[in-house]
């Protein structure tokens, strides 16, 4: 165990690594000009260089990385342009706002996915088996930007039941003093019911809009495992045995597919914590997509570097947890070839899209 | 005498035709029976192919036609999908668009493909250490989100449709590449290159003609995937404003000029550009789905 915790350590610390390294990559060797970006088409010669060395990119490219390396191990990631602060003040200030929204988007699709995935998977070929199938090709081809405007001409303009997609609260309403930046939490701690009621009115959209499109990998992945556990010698020899249908789900199979059930919603989850820039950018959600938004349009390169940096960290550390978590339960990882046992854990996709997983490498 | 039909009828189980074949269309309707996402797929491929060849030749309206007397008129029979805010016909502006989106789709999916069966079969078949790298820097692209990865890349080169097709490319090459180097070290064991390899068939032969076809399966159905995905990404970012520019009639452009009318309940410019995103990208994935049935015979 003590071998593949640290291989496994080792291996998420060199991923890291190379993400800081692309990131920079990225915005610093593609042949883009961030300060003519910044100046605009119409800047002279003389306003773009001021930029440029305020920006600090008539440095040299080594000075930049150090600078660059500096702001990540201080952990400021450096100076956003437009808010004035440092970027991880920015970030951490809008992660529960985004955190929220993944929260009760993930419930959502959870109370949904999990009972067709496994209806579906213990019935192959049934009519809940394809109507299941079809809402997954349907809920990996929808657009979510757009799927959040309908939503909001359906329950805003034409049914009034939904309030103005102006962020997480009225705009004129007092807000709660902020203890955690959840408003929430923040309105739940400070006893503030009506703020608690429009908050959650508001959190309503943008969730489902989330859950919609979320429930589609959620589903796919309580199918297969379902269905995978259900053909099994074990569940077999259950039945031999005479066990009601029942026990044998409620024990055997519900219990064995749990484990891959839960570290995909995990990193569904983890997935979300980035933040959907489209969901927020339309719902105004002052979460990390909508700041990340803002960047790209000021073209404040700090705070998309920052930005792509967290969404990568938060996703590589899940998937750490997650193998180690794996690995305690499961001794075939921990004693196997790396990444080769038989217990090998399908790597989640990015929720909307469907990859196809290699066969197996057959070694001759 | 080629060595590659060996493999592949070795590999196929399910859709080999019998001996004494029907006839064509008898085979297809019987295709057709046993994958219903095929006959799915392949109805909404046509329509959006017929809609999208029929607006650039002869569109009702001039797509790109202001007129200020007519703006944000509802849908009517004079304009099917009413019209925006300049005036311009909403129906001539979504299907001359959705065949720029799917052209653009299918340039990515093309490239990424090109590029990532490369990688993957160079990388695959002769791996050591140049091996162990390439698949180091896929894993690291991996991490991040395509979209994530694509936005940043497209809004450091600058708006362009061109720089938004590199960015999303970048972003889905490491996928095709995973593939493809696993289906190379499958096929690169089998009995077929070896025998390729002992009549003395070149190193580039026996990679390009013998491992490469044998490999690239479930990469073309990856591609094909990602053809909608493409469709998605890169009218999402447009949406957001990052590549392609108004006035240009692009399906993400236009659902983003009628998103402030959304809250005044004038949701034909924005509803039915996307509603025409969603055909293009289910007639891919319907498409898709049924290349992965025949690939593995297996369901979803």
């Amino acid at each position: 165990m003590r071998r593949y915790v640290i291989r496994r350590l080792g291996l998420a610390a060199l991923t890291l690594a190379g993400m800081v390294v692309v990131v920079f990559l990225v915005t610093h060797i593609l042949p883009g000009n961030p300060a003519l970006v910044q100046a605009g088409g119409y800047a002279n010669a003389h306003t773009l260089q001021e930029i440029e060395q305020q920006m600090g990119l008539n440095r040299s490219l080594a000075a930049q990385f150090g600078s660059y390396l500096g702001n990540i191990a201080g952990g400021s990631l450096g100076t956003s342009y437009t808010t004035g602060n440092t970027v991880a003040h920015d970030l951490l200030t809008r992660l529960p706002a985004t955190a929220e929204l993944a929260v009760a988007g993930t419930i959502l699709a959870t109370i949904v996915g999990v009972p067709l995935g496994v209806a579906a998977g213990l019935r192959e070929g049934s009519v809940t088996d394809w109507a299941g199938r079809i809402a997954a090709v349907i809920g990996t081809s929808i657009p979510l930007y757009w799927l959040g405007l309908v939503l909001i001409v359906i329950f805003y303009a034409k049914l009034h039941i939904a309030p103005a997609p102006t962020g997480e609260i009225n705009a004129f309403a007092a807000t709660p003093p902020a203890y955690t930046h959840s408003l929430i939490l923040d309105s739940l701690l400070s006893g503030d019911w009506s703020a608690f009621f429009d908050a959650s009115r508001h959190l309503a959209l943008p969730a489902i809009t989330l859950a919609i499109v979320e429930t589609a990998p959620i589903l796919k992945i309580t199918r297969s495992a379902t269905a995978e556990v259900a053909g099994s010698d074990y569940v077999r020899t259950a039945r031999a045995y005479g066990l009601s249908r029942w026990e044998i789900l409620k024990n055997d199979i519900l219990r064995n597919a749990a484990t891959r059930v839960l570290t995909a919603l995990g990193i569904v989850f983890g997935f979300l914590l980035g933040g959907s820039i489209l969901v927020e950018s339309i719902y105004d959600w002052p979460g990390v997509g909508l700041y990340a938004w803002n960047a790209v349009t000021t073209a404040d390169y700090n705070a998309i570097q920052g930005y792509t940096l967290m969404v990568g960290v938060i996703y590589v550390l899940l998937n750490l947890a997650v193998d180690l978590l794996y690995a305690l339960v499961d001794p075939r990882i921990r004693f196997g070839p790396a990444g080769t046992g038989p217990g090998r854990r399908p790597r989640p996709a990015w929720p909307g899209r469907r990859v196809i997983s290699p066969p197996p490498i057959e070694r001759r | 005498m080629d060595l590659t039909d060996v493999g592949i009828s070795a590999d196929r189980r399910d859709d080999a035709a019998p001996a004494s074949s029907p006839s064509r269309s008898a085979r297809l309707r019987g295709e057709l029976k046993r994958h219903p996402s095929l006959a799915v797929g392949g109805v909404l491929a046509t329509v959006v192919v017929i809609g999208a060849v029929a607006g650039h030749i002869a569109p009702p309206h001039d797509p790109l036609a202001v007129n200020p007397g007519l703006a944000l008129a509802p849908p009517g029979p004079g304009h099917w999908f009413g019209t925006d805010q300049f005036g311009r016909d909403v129906f001539s502006r979504v299907v001359y668009g959705i065949g720029t989106d799917v052209v653009i789709g299918l340039v990515v999916a093309a490239l990424a493909f090109a590029v990532g069966s490369m990688v993957g079969l160079v990388s695959g078949y002769l791996g050591g250490w140049a091996d162990d790298v390439v698949m180091r820097v896929v894993d690291i692209v991996m991490s991040f989100p395509p979209f994530l990865l694509a936005l940043a890349i497209a809004v450091v080169l600058g708006d362009t449709v061109r720089n938004v097709i590199i960015g999303v490319t970048i972003a889905y090459v490491p996928f095709i590449v995973r593939l493809t180097r696993s289906g190379v070290l499958t096929a690169r064991g089998a009995d077929y290159v070896l025998g390729a390899r002992a009549v003395g068939a070149l190193r580039s032969r026996v990679m390009t003609l013998h491992v490469l076809p044998n490999a690239m399966g479930p990469a073309l159905v990856q591609a094909t995937l990602m053809a909608g995905w493409a469709i998605l990404d890169v009218s999402g970012l447009s949406f957001l404003g990052v590549g392609i520019q108004p006035p240009s009639p692009e399906l993400g452009v236009q659902v983003a000029q009628g998103a402030p009318y959304i809250t005044g309940g004038q949701w034909w410019i924005s509803v039915f550009p996307g509603a025409a995103i969603i055909l293009a990208v289910l007639a891919f994935n319907f498409l898709g789905d049924y290349a992965d049935d025949k690939l593995r015979g297996q369901g979803w």
